[in-house]
């Protein structure tokens, strides 16, 4: 069996439809290139009924929305998860890392939490301020133009508030909190914690004519069938074509290796195609990688040639170094004063209406990096698992806990919208030994070699963590709740999740000026190779307490622009 | 085509595989297609395809599924806002001992554990036991001792059952209605409703007025100043 050669020449082969591909499909063929996306799931159109949660009513499915199929539960649209028939990953020695992928058009937008906040000007310089870690080459300053442009195009609604580190943007206004978010406002600035309107990428007012508006269903993580929240499909590349762009699309196609020639330059993409299992090969003059941090790491590794023995872009030896997710804990809470509730349609955005950017200073402290808290609760859909242990609250009461009969009714009825939670959401040290690389033992199915992955927590997170939990109880109790749980201690890392589970996953391919201390350069260009660009979240130098899709967008807009100019310039 | 009819056609390649299972179940042909396509929503080919052949298959004996939905009974006895059988626990319990093979052992030995006991005590299987013998079981094993590391294998039965037809319940028609919840629809949130504000002691700060959306103006195009100052 031999490869088949697309015929037709690309300025353009994009691999990976999420933010970062998303984004460079849709400037590259808005200003005339011809481009290839090569995604390596199906096509999806959160507006086609076939493929479509939104609405669905849990008793619309035999197992009532459990998590049996989809890791979020059924109707949440990613289609993968943390485990994936057929494509294997490993991890070296007590290594915990778990590594979430989204095989369809669109990623992992379609389901993501719309959580859109720039980096401010001191993530940018996290070694300026403790000696940790890298500086970007890059300020804010660089960026900034093009989060304007990203807020205007895409939409996110948020609050001017002037704080230094959260710069403002264009927002869309901000809905209204809802209750159970302002029992936490009550407590929080109690604590001395800053509240502020959230700031999502979900439309509460038109920006345009080809997306409807929020109408409030809160599942955003279902994918909007009005295109109200940012999906990558939705969003960048369902318009890129319909304003004439040439961009054809290659689904179910998962890339091998990037080619090159005998210069070492990159020729195009080798890709399984998953519906036939033969091998294809797209040529274009760029390559742009927007997999994932960690896939494109893999593609990299994996594409070994005579001029890049030790894969492309390598000569560093830093592709797949520095892997770091933000850091999560969260924690849960009973307001009696919310049992009983009267009942309405509490459903507003996907997402908390309301959060806590970082307000505290590190200096002060005994770790180094801050965290965001997020909120959740509310009246909201019953899906599987409502009624589980239906009246196990009752033991705060000093009633009986157990039992049968119509008083479970009452019980559910009573706890319902009485319970919520916290989650902290911060940003950890990139340490050069938590990394991912090929592991030369195992294949996936389609003959690929696999991500091994090498993580571990250090103190730095893990007092984080338990600053979190010490803040969550100060907040639930002034909010007049019962902390639920057990305050995590040293022997769980105080409650710090498994790296891989809050599913930001940066650094792989990490930016600099200097070729022998990062992978690519402020343009998201390989050192080593110029016509090879990476627009994931890869070339992060450093991960902020914030979430990286805006930082995605805005970076690969402006690598999108350069690429266009590098190209009329004939300089790649 | 409509979009029902969509639906329908985009499915006919995957019933397929469903039906051809037939020869291996009891239940009749139409019944199987009834059950397939009272369940339409965004699933990828290959959970279609796990569905169906769940839906085509019988885990549970007829004679379980009877002390399942007399247990179930018990739990939650019918009243006007709902029933179990309305609610469809029964079929639910069977489908996800399906999904959750995890859980078939511990029901079916629940369910075995409930006939030895009221054998051993009533003289007869629990479902042919009188309500009040039945409540004598019940009484045993639906209070896990709080103090306890670990329950008994009977009262972690009775707690999976509970759990089971509790969720059953309140994500059916029936018991999302008893519930209350008012959502799944479209809205336009505008805040929490002002007696519910004033019965909780809370209310929106007024310098916090200025960010949030005005309804009315939802639907004109957003425009900003340079200063990115919402101006329309």
């Amino acid at each position: 069996m031999q490869i088949i050669e697309n015929e037709k020449k690309y300025d353009v082969v994009i691999v990976g439809s999420g933010a970062g591909g998303g984004m460079a499909t849709k400037i590259l063929a808005d200003s005339g290139l011809k481009v290839a996306v090569i995604e390596a799931g199906p096509f999806f159109d959160p507006a086609n009924p076939a493929q479509q949660t939104q609405l669905k009513w849990p008793h619309e499915s035999p197992r009532r929305g459990a998590g049996t199929t989809r890791a979020f539960g059924e109707f949440d649209m990613a289609y993968g998860g943390w485990e994936i028939d057929g494509e294997p990953y490993n991890r070296i020695g007590d290594t915990k890392f778990d590594w979430f992928r989204s095989r369809m058009l669109g990623g992992r937008t379609n389901h993501w939490g719309r959580i859109s906040l720039r980096f401010g000007p001191r993530d940018f310089k996290g070694k300026d301020r403790d000696g940790l870690g890298e500086n970007w080459p890059i300020s804010y300053e660089d960026i900034k133009p093009y989060y304007d442009k990203v807020d205007k195009l895409i939409g996110v609604f948020g609050s001017k508030e002037g704080m230094y580190n959260e710069p403002d943007g264009y927002f869309l206004p901000a809905p209204k909190p809802r209750l159970h978010e302002l029992y936490y406002k009550k407590g929080a600035e109690k604590a001395g914690v800053k509240v502020m309107p959230s700031r999502l990428s979900i439309l509460t007012k038109r920006i345009n004519n080809d997306r409807g508006i929020c109408f409030y269903c809160s599942q955003c993580s279902r994918s909007c069938s009005v295109y109200g929240d940012f999906s990558a499909g939705s969003c960048l590349i369902f318009p890129a074509q319909k304003s004439g762009g040439q961009v054809d699309l290659f689904v179910n196609s998962m890339v091998r290796e990037v080619t090159t020639n005998d210069e070492g330059k990159a020729t195009g993409v080798l890709y399984i195609n998953k519906e036939d299992r033969k091998e294809y090969r797209v040529s274009g003059k760029v390559v742009v990688l927007a997999a994932s941090a960690c896939s494109t790491a893999r593609i990299l590794l994996n594409s070994k040639s005579a001029q890049h023995p030790n894969g492309l872009g390598n000569s560093s030896n830093l592709v797949g170094k520095y892997v770091h997710d933000s850091t999560g804990s969260d924690r849960m809470a009973f307001v009696p004063d919310m049992m009983n509730r009267k009942r309405y349609n509490e459903d507003g955005v996907g997402g908390m209406h309301l959060y806590s950017p970082w307000w505290l200073d590190n200096k002060k402290l005994d770790f180094p990096r801050g965290y965001h808290i997020e909120v959740w609760g509310g009246l909201g859909m019953p899906s599987y698992g409502s009624g589980f242990n239906p009246n196990n609250l009752n033991k705060y009461l000093g009633l009986k806990v157990g039992g049968y009969g119509n008083g479970l009714r009452e019980d559910v009825k009573k706890f319902y919208g009485s319970v919520m939670g916290m989650s902290g959401r911060g940003e950890s040290v990139a340490n050069i030994n938590n990394y991912c690389e090929i592991d030369p033992t195992t294949v996936d199915e389609f003959g690929i070699p696999v991500l091994r992955f090498n993580y571990s927590w250090s103190d730095y997170e893990r007092k984080q963590a338990r600053h979190m939990h010490e803040t969550f109880e100060e907040i639930i109790h002034n909010m007049g709740g019962v902390v639920l749980g057990d305050k995590p201690g040293k022997e769980k890392d105080y409650g710090l999740l498994n790296p891989g589970r809050i599913i930001h996953e940066v650094g792989t391919t990490r930016m600099g000026s200097d070729p022998k201390k990062s992978v690519v350069n402020e343009f998201e260009q390989l050192h080593d190779v110029d016509n090879v660009f990476v627009v994931d979240a890869g070339p992060f130098v450093s991960q902020a307490d914030k979430n990286p899709t805006w930082t995605i967008l805005a970076l690969s807009w402006r690598t999108s622009e350069f690429i266009i100019d590098q190209l009329k310039k004939q300089n790649i | 085509m409509n979009r029902r009819d969509s639906i329908r056609s985009l499915f006919l390649g995957s019933m397929a595989g469903g039906l051809a299972l037939e020869s291996c179940i009891s239940a009749p042909e139409e019944v199987i297609n009834e059950k397939i396509w009272q369940y339409q929503y965004g699933r990828t080919p290959e959970e279609a395809a796990r569905d169906e052949a769940l839906l085509a298959q019988q885990y549970f004996k007829n004679t379980e599924l009877n002390t399942i939905t007399r247990l179930s009974n018990l739990i939650l006895p019918p009243t006007p806002e709902g029933t179990i059988e309305e609610a469809g626990v029964p079929e639910f319990i069977e489908f996800m001992a399906k999904d959750f093979p995890g859980l078939q052992t511990p029901i079916r030995g629940g369910l075995m554990w409930l006939d030895s006991y009221s054998n051993k005590n009533f003289g007869t299987d629990f479902i042919n036991s009188t309500e009040d013998q039945q409540h004598q079981v019940l009484d045993l094993i639906a209070f896990p001792d709080p103090k306890a590391s670990s329950q008994k294998q009977e009262v972690q039965f009775f707690s999976l059952m509970r759990n089971l037809v509790m969720t059953g319940y309140f994500t059916s028609p029936a018991g999302i209605k008893e519930l209350g919840y008012k959502g799944n629809q479209p809205n336009v949130w505008d805040g929490v409703p002002d007696d519910v504000l004033k019965d909780h002691g809370m209310s929106y700060d007024a310098s916090w007025m200025p960010k949030f959306v005005d309804q009315s103006k939802r639907n004109d195009q957003a425009v900003w100043d340079d200063e990115g100052n919402l101006i329309s």
